[in-house]
């Protein structure tokens, strides 16, 4: 299982109900169902692997963040997990409400476009950027709304919703989380972590 | 009224001389339903799987059909070391309520069957027969599942009308039903769907041997209206891509050579001969009653109308597991629609999985073979059964 993904499995209660938006190959499903015990469900884009998780015994169901998300009830799942998606989405601001409409808590996993390495090409080459993460150059990208932690942290303080816990994270994993300063995060976290709920709760 | 029914063919039943009130006001008694079982009810009778046939399918699931001899309907999907496992899972196929395999139907003698009565003596219902729904199939499936002593299904499976069987046992018995996979169905009959059964039906009715319905005292049957309204369906079941694939524009000689009206050259398309053989096969082991009372339950098939037209209120609540199957070629029951059921699903709050897999064979797609189809219909129900904590 990816880093951001053992982070996420770690802020989740057990024995909850997840919703996984882009499960993908269906790890995080797998994990949260068969060592903690949640009702965990998911939403993928790509039928292969929808086929794949739902042979592999997963509760998967095809469809996408943008379209999908409205047709549940409020409060259907304990989490609502985004994992690396919200910069591919259309409407990424709709997608958090909705994630926060159906669900007591969203955890959300994006890449940030804040990172050293990307303001560096920028500023030096001129081009936009690409490194391990934004791995896709620029005509090819599905990344429509990349963002940094500091704009995440925007939006949610526009919104209104609650930071309970939040993460910046290097892809190899080796080296530890950012905790201390958001700042400092922004700029050497590759990736980010955040797990929100609504203020009026 | 002295007439004489052909020799019936005795199918394994079960009997239940209280019958059943139907839903159109009527109560049917006595009602028999027939069924067929595999693998081994577990001790503590929580395997078991309940399969439904589609329209002109019935009980004979995995064994050799008594009437045609071909194998049964779904041989490649149940069996030991099947995605439908008989090692690990009970599993009951029954014909449906309406039916000509011998459950109760237009062709059962009206006085009833039993000790005391002569069947072979008595008038059918034919025509007379009273309209059945979906909801009365399932009603009957649970007389039998009652006798069994089961108190919970681990899962319902079905294709086409089966699956809307499924999702009728979801709705009406929720508590009974672990799991749920309603297979190329669709949670209402659409009206295109209506639309080519009332052509199915017209084609019997105009058949010259039909004598309103009551045909068989003239011993007779509407065979070339029953064999057109096979065709015709049997249209829908596939795709363009598969008929091309099938049969393209070959052609082949006319066994009625020249002779025959619409042939050139002694010469005819292989897609007619195909389509002409399966009307005729079709014709010698289904009663043209017992399809215009099936297809007719179809059309009434709406499982949001009792509730506005919302599709999720019958859910509500539900704890069962769903499993939601289209084929991406099935221009019958497409994939909107299934998506649809998918999302009245989500609005219940209820635990979903939906799967369009990719085909080209059209709404058959269901009966023949599928790879990523049979590993989907082996992953659910291994995970459900993981679930489930049984086997």
């Amino acid at each position: 299982m990816r880093l951001d993904q053992r982070l996420i499995a770690e802020m989740i209660r057990p024995g909850t109900r997840v919703l996984d938006i882009g499960s993908g190959d269906g790890a995080l499903l797998d994990y949260l169902f068969r060592t903690r015990r949640c009702d965990a469900q998911g939403i993928e884009i790509d039928m292969q692997e929808v086929t794949r998780s739902v042979a592999h015994g997963l509760p998967v169901m095809h469809g996408d963040a943008d379209h999908d998300l409205a047709h549940y009830p409020e409060h259907a799942f304990d989490y609502v997990v985004l994992q690396r998606t919200l910069q591919a989405v259309e409407r990424p601001r709709e997608v958090l409400r909705q994630m926060l409409r159906i669900g007591r808590h969203a955890i959300v996993s994006f890449p940030n476009f804040g990172h050293w390495q990307l303001r560096l090409k920028l500023l030096l080459g001129g081009r936009m950027p690409m490194t391990a993460v934004w791995h896709t150059p620029w005509y090819e990208t599905p990344n429509i709304h990349p963002c940094t932690i500091l704009d995440f942290l925007m939006l949610c303080r526009e919104e209104g919703y609650v930071v309970e816990e939040w993460m910046a994270v290097d892809e190899d994993g080796e080296r530890a989380p950012w905790r201390r300063s958001i700042r400092l995060a922004n700029l050497f976290g590759e990736q980010a972590l955040f797990l929100l709920r609504r203020q009026d709760r | 009224m002295d007439q004489t029914l052909p020799a019936p063919l005795q199918h394994e039943h079960m009997l239940f001389p209280e019958g059943l009130h139907l839903e159109c006001g009527v109560h049917l008694a006595p009602v028999q339903v027939a069924y067929r079982t595999y693998g081994t009810l577990s001790a503590a009778r929580d395997n078991a799987i309940i399969v439904c046939h589609a329209l002109t399918g019935d009980q004979y699931l995995a064994e050799r059909h008594p009437l045609t001899g071909k194998p049964g309907w779904w041989s490649r999907m149940v069996g030991p070391g099947l995605p439908i496992d008989t090692d690990r899972f009970f599993v009951i196929c029954m014909n449906v309520l309406g039916g000509c395999m011998g459950s109760t139907g237009p062709r059962s003698p009206r006085g009833g069957e039993g000790p005391g009565l002569e069947p072979r003596r008595v008038e059918p219902w034919g025509t007379e027969f009273p309209p059945i729904t979906i909801r009365d199939m399932v009603r009957a499936q649970k007389l039998v599942i009652d006798r069994l002593g089961i108190a919970r299904l681990f899962a319902v499976i079905g294709g086409s009308m089966g699956g809307m069987q499924v999702l009728e046992w979801a709705a009406t018995f929720p508590d009974m039903v672990f799991a749920a996979m309603p297979i190329a169905t669709s949670p209402f009959h659409s009206a295109q769907n209506i639309a080519f059964n009332e052509v199915s039906r017209q084609a019997i009715f105009a058949d010259p041997e039909w004598h309103g319905g009551r045909y068989w005292e003239r011993e007779a049957i509407p065979a070339r209206g029953l064999a057109v309204a096979r065709m015709m369906a049997h249209i829908t079941y596939l795709s363009e891509e598969a008929l091309t694939r099938k049969f393209g524009r070959r052609t082949r000689r006319d066994p009625y050579g020249p002779a025959n009206p619409l042939s050139l050259f002694g010469e005819m398309f292989e897609v007619e001969s195909y389509l002409r053989h399966q009307g005729s096969s079709f014709v010698r082991r289904f009663d043209a009653n017992s399809y215009l009372t099936i297809t007719r339950a179809m059309d009434y098939f709406d499982l949001g109308a009792d509730h506005d037209g919302d599709l999720s209120r019958p859910f509500h609540g539900t704890r069962t597991r769903f499993c939601i199957v289209s084929f991406s070629s099935d221009w019958l029951f497409p994939t909107t629609q299934a998506r649809s059921l998918a999302r009245a699903l989500n609005r219940a709050a209820a635990n979903v999985s939906f799967v369009e897999i990719e085909s080209d064979k059209g709404h058959d797609a269901f009966l023949l073979d599928e790879p990523d189809f049979d590993r989907t219909v082996r992953g659910f129900l291994s995970g459900a059964a993981e679930h489930a904590r049984i086997g």
